[in-house]
């Protein structure tokens, strides 16, 4: 199974998920340049966290401009796997992949720590190792994480099963406490806690390589 | 001739002026003057503490490789490299910009030796926050480090932060940075090569930061000064990107030499490039890539505009060097050669606006400055413990004590930095030394800062050689072995003459503890004139210090793991209190002299504990310092946000009974290591003391929701927690 890992000027955890998916998953994994007009064959694509152009806009919104995100998006329409962690995640919604919108953390501070998030879905390619109702731990590090969506929004999210994940106790201001979620064909993930970060014993829990294996998992059965 | 205003305005002495004016043999330009006021600065030429920076030992148990601009060790066939850099003055005037540049500038130093930066620590010190302009500056501080170190990707796994009136008018901005490397791969910061072009890398040059090292750095504050445009502004985002630029130009291997532009910008990294690599140099300002129109030849070699390198480029290699640049979408262009005959010539709008020897320029004038031990100092070192009431409350002592934002949680602070990014911090902020691994390998790193000014300020050489001892006893209590010291040596002004007496000793206890520990100085920074009209700091030469775990799975933390393991007490306590949080904090004294250090007991101490972690003996380890042993104690209770676990001990054992019951609750006597073990292994760990001549007890058992301690203290986890872990925050709102 093949890992592309997208890298924009000011990504900083492309070489976390790189290595989780080389070292612990066992898998090929490629750098994709932001720069880069025509996507290879991936069977998953990771937009990984940091401050991708600063995040000196609105976080995303820039990156959401670069030429690999017009494939990105023709990728993720046809059906491909798509996890955006963090940044990650804010690109994918700056880039309409993902409903709703981030704005600052209610402490008006960046938060770094291990959060507890309860798995809501297990129905889909990144959630099936876990069980439903099961409680993780997995560390956050941002500064706009607080997840807004309106009311009629968070009304199709919940229809639909698309809240993946929340926060047993809301770091950030969330709106439902949503920490993740997936859009309506659940191919395309989007969350702000870093499972990157905790997939290997020796950092304190691997309570997040779950997403990975949930996605080799959905990919060999196919 | 020039106006005396105008070289006394750059920071030059009538003295220094002649001398300029000798070795040009004639007047100055306007240019050279600037640059020969910034090169001959405390802050780049080190002219009044140089001579004493030579005590550092150089080598130690590990190979030590000292560097143009950082230094460092190597382990197996690894370069790890470390250095500390103040930021004081800046973050005083400016907090964010002020710390955010200090990061900057510290990282660059590390990624411009060729090394990938992995970790950042940062030693904060302040006023009380009763202030609000200290409130101000705490938050500033820790703002911008958040905001360029998150942006970076570069964790900041830990530090110190200590509170104290000296601090007040001159806040003190430590920061440190480790980065690695293969040992072959180190690069040098010098020019080679006659004829090899010297590209300008990076970000454009604008009008900040003009006169930053030698007007802001190298002299103290005065009254209603303002000095915010001496102050630069940081990029991260352009310096995140530069990082993986110059990495990436460096792997090509056609990069000859490479150096920052921080302090003093393009004069220091051009003049130092050519003096130490023995060349000369030529540039032309004109291609120097400006922010703004109109800039004069003296601003652009003097600007301190962050995130820019000089890199020396072997010839006919420029075009692929620049490529890299560009591709990162920054620049990289040529603006001048290596030249033969050592000197540094420096064109602008096709005139020579300077012609200086290197020589002449990057070595600043040595002054010899008188010491004298300050007056009032026997008075102040004198403590009748009879004078000092004992306490009828502990409880309430411990309270207080847990609650004074020097010994209280941080994790206000470290919460708001990203120390997890780069997935290698196995033990988090919040124990004696964070711990990190290196991927693919079975060994990994710890590392600490540490110092207690007051100590130092009590008996400077003592003080000095705690903090060393400290540091590595931190380090040990981690499961490794110290290795090699950076230092930020942050004193008052040198040209008092008490001041330098501070100076003088700590430097000596610094350079004798190492050699002690037989370890190198390998780096390290010199920050004078740190005083405002409110007086001096407190004599501050923080250390930094990395080691190595040889087996990363036995790291080991402060916090008690299990209930029923047993609690030992490795070392012995005194009647000590001079100097102590205890008395400074419930009596509002700093009296007495610093607490006594033994250097052979300390490093047996401390090969106690490292054997014993490192044959799996320990569930914990915890360094007793600010506090004493109560504070320890609840610290090894409830440091550990997921597991807090009670104690109940009894201390007025054997000798201890000669101790008053204050100083042995909250003495900070040195040498001493809290460790708890399952009962099965306290014999052995009985037997490793006694065969190295340490005084070891059992003082208690793990276990319960109080910390009970011979019905002295008697307090709930939770009151502990409560007047630990937020008391930062209730007094910043």
């Amino acid at each position: 199974m093949k890992f592309g890992v997208v890298v924009f000027p000011g990504s900083n955890c492309d070489h976390d998920c790189y290595d989780v998916v080389a070292d612990v998953l066992k898998q090929p994994v490629e750098f994709i340049w932001h720069k880069e007009t025509k996507l290879k064959e991936f069977d998953c694509i990771i937009i990984p966290g940091g401050f991708s152009y600063g995040d000196y806009l609105r976080c995303g919104a820039i990156a959401r401009f670069s030429p690999i995100m017009e494939e990105a998006i023709k990728y993720a329409n046809n059906g491909g796997l798509v996890i955006g962690i963090c940044n990650g995640f804010q690109v994918l919604l700056e880039a309409g992949l993902l409903p709703g919108a981030m704005m600052r953390n209610t402490s008006l501070h960046f938060i770094c720590k291990y959060v507890k998030l309860k798995v809501e879905n297990t129905d889909t390619p990144f959630s099936s190792q876990y069980k439903k109702g099961q409680v993780v731990r997995i560390p956050i590090a941002h500064n706009e994480g607080n997840y807004y969506i309106d009311e009629k929004g968070l009304a199709q999210l919940k229809k639909n099963n698309q809240i993946i994940f929340r926060y047993v106790t809301n770091p950030n201001g969330a709106v439902d406490d949503i920490a993740g979620i997936v859009n309506t064909n659940r191919n395309v993930l989007g969350m702000m806690p870093h499972p990157e970060r905790s997939s290997e014993l020796i950092l304190g829990s691997q309570d997040g390589v779950g997403i990975f294996k949930s996605v080799l998992d959905w990919l060999a059965t196919r | 001739m020039v106006k005396q205003e105008v070289y006394q305005a750059l920071g030059l002495t009538d003295a220094e002026y002649q001398k300029i004016e000798q070795i040009m043999g004639r007047e100055p330009s306007s240019t050279e003057l600037a640059m020969f006021s910034v090169e001959w600065s405390e802050h780049c030429g080190y002219p009044r503490s140089r001579k004493y920076l030579g005590l550092f030992p150089k080598e130690g148990k590990y190979e030590a490789l000292i560097g143009e601009d950082s230094g460092g060790f190597v382990y197996d066939g690894l370069a790890i490299v470390f250095k500390m850099e103040s930021h004081n003055h800046p973050s005083q005037v400016e907090p964010k910009q002020g710390a955010a540049t200090g990061v900057g500038g510290i990282i660059r130093d590390i990624f411009t030796a060729g090394a990938r930066p992995i970790a950042s620590l940062d030693s904060l010190r302040f006023g009380p926050l009763s202030e609000p302009y200290n409130r101000f500056l705490l938050k500033g501080v820790v703002d911008g480090i958040a905001f360029y170190g998150n942006c970076l990707g570069v964790p900041t796994v830990g530090g110190e932060i200590y509170f104290d009136e000296s601090y007040s008018g001159n806040c003190l901005v430590n920061a440190m940075s480790i980065g690695i490397c293969k040992k072959e791969e180190l690069a040098r910061a010098r020019a080679g090569g006659v004829g090899n072009p010297i590209m300008y890398v990076g970000s454009s040059t604008g009008k900040d930061g003009i006169g930053g090292c030698s007007v802001l750095a190298s002299h103290e504050f005065g009254e209603g000064e303002e000095k915010r445009p001496t102050v630069q502004i940081g990029d991260p985002f352009t310096e995140k990107c530069l990082i993986e630029a110059t990495l990436e130009a460096l792997q090509t291997g056609y990069c000859v030499g490479i150096k920052d532009m921080g302090a003093a910008g393009l004069t220091c990294s051009s003049a130092e490039m050519a003096h130490a690599g023995g060349v000369g140099m030529e540039i032309d300002l004109s291609k120097v890539p400006l922010r703004e129109e109109g800039m004069e030849a003296y601003e652009i070699m003097m600007s301190e505009s962050q995130e820019r390198m000089l890199v020396c480029v072997q010839k006919g290699k420029e075009e692929e060097i620049g490529k890299i640049f560009e591709k990162w979408d920054l620049h990289g262009v040529v603006i001048g050669y290596v030249t033969e005959n050592n000197k540094l010539k420096v064109n602008y709008e096709g005139k020579v606006v300077a012609e200086i020897d290197t020589e002449a320029l990057a070595k600043a004038p040595l002054y010899e400055m008188p010491a004298e031990k300050p007056n009032n100092l026997d008075e102040i070192n004198k403590l009748d413990l009879n004078s000092i009431a004992e306490p009828k409350d502990y409880n309430e002592i411990l309270l207080k004590l847990l609650a004074s934002p020097t010994i209280a949680s941080k994790e206000w602070v470290y919460s708001q930095y990203d120390h997890m990014v780069q997935t290698n911090t196995v033990v988090l902020p919040g124990s004696d030394a964070s711990v990190l691994r290196i991927k693919g390998k079975k060994w990994g790193l710890a590392a600490t800062s540490d110092c207690n000014s007051r100590y130092c300020f009590l008996n400077p050489y003592r003080g000095a050689q705690i903090a060393v001892a400290e540091a590595a006893r931190n380090l040990v209590c981690s499961g490794a072995d110290p290795t090699a010291v950076t230092d930020c040596l942050n004193f008052g002004n040198p040209e008092k003459p008490d001041r330098f007496w501070y100076f003088k000793n700590c430097v000596q206890g610094i350079a004798d503890a190492c050699r002690e520990f037989n370890i190198a100085v390998i780096s390290g920074n010199v920050s004078l004139y740190n005083e405002s009209p409110k007086g001096p700091i407190n004599p501050t030469p923080t250390i930094g210090m990395v080691g190595i775990l040889p087996d990363l799975n036995k790291h080991c933390t402060q916090y008690f793991k299990n209930k029923g393991d047993v609690i030992i007490l490795l070392g012995e306590t005194k009647n000590e209190l001079g100097g102590s949080e205890y008395l400074k904090v419930i009596h509002n004294k700093v009296a007495g002299d610093c607490p006594e250090l033994d250097l052979t007991r300390e490093k047996a101490v401390q090969k106690v504990v490292y054997a014993a972690i490192q044959q799996g003996l320990l569930s914990s380890a915890h360094d007793c310092s600010e506090g004493g042993l109560a504070v320890a104690l609840a610290e090894c209770c409830i440091s550990n946000k997921n597991i807090n676990l009670g104690a109940s001990l009894s201390l007025v054992v054997s000798c201890q009974l000669l101790v008053r019951k204050d100083s042995l609750l909250f003495g900070e006597t040195q040498s001493r290591v809290i460790v708890s073990c399952d009962k099965s292994k306290a014999a052995e760990i009985e037997k490793l003391a006694k065969e190295n001549g340490v005084p070891c007890e059992q003082i208690g058992v793990v276990g319960g929701r109080e910390l009970g301690i011979d019905g002295l203290v008697d307090l709930s986890l939770c009151k502990l927690e409560d007047a630990w872990r937020r008391a930062i925050e209730k007094m910043l709102v």
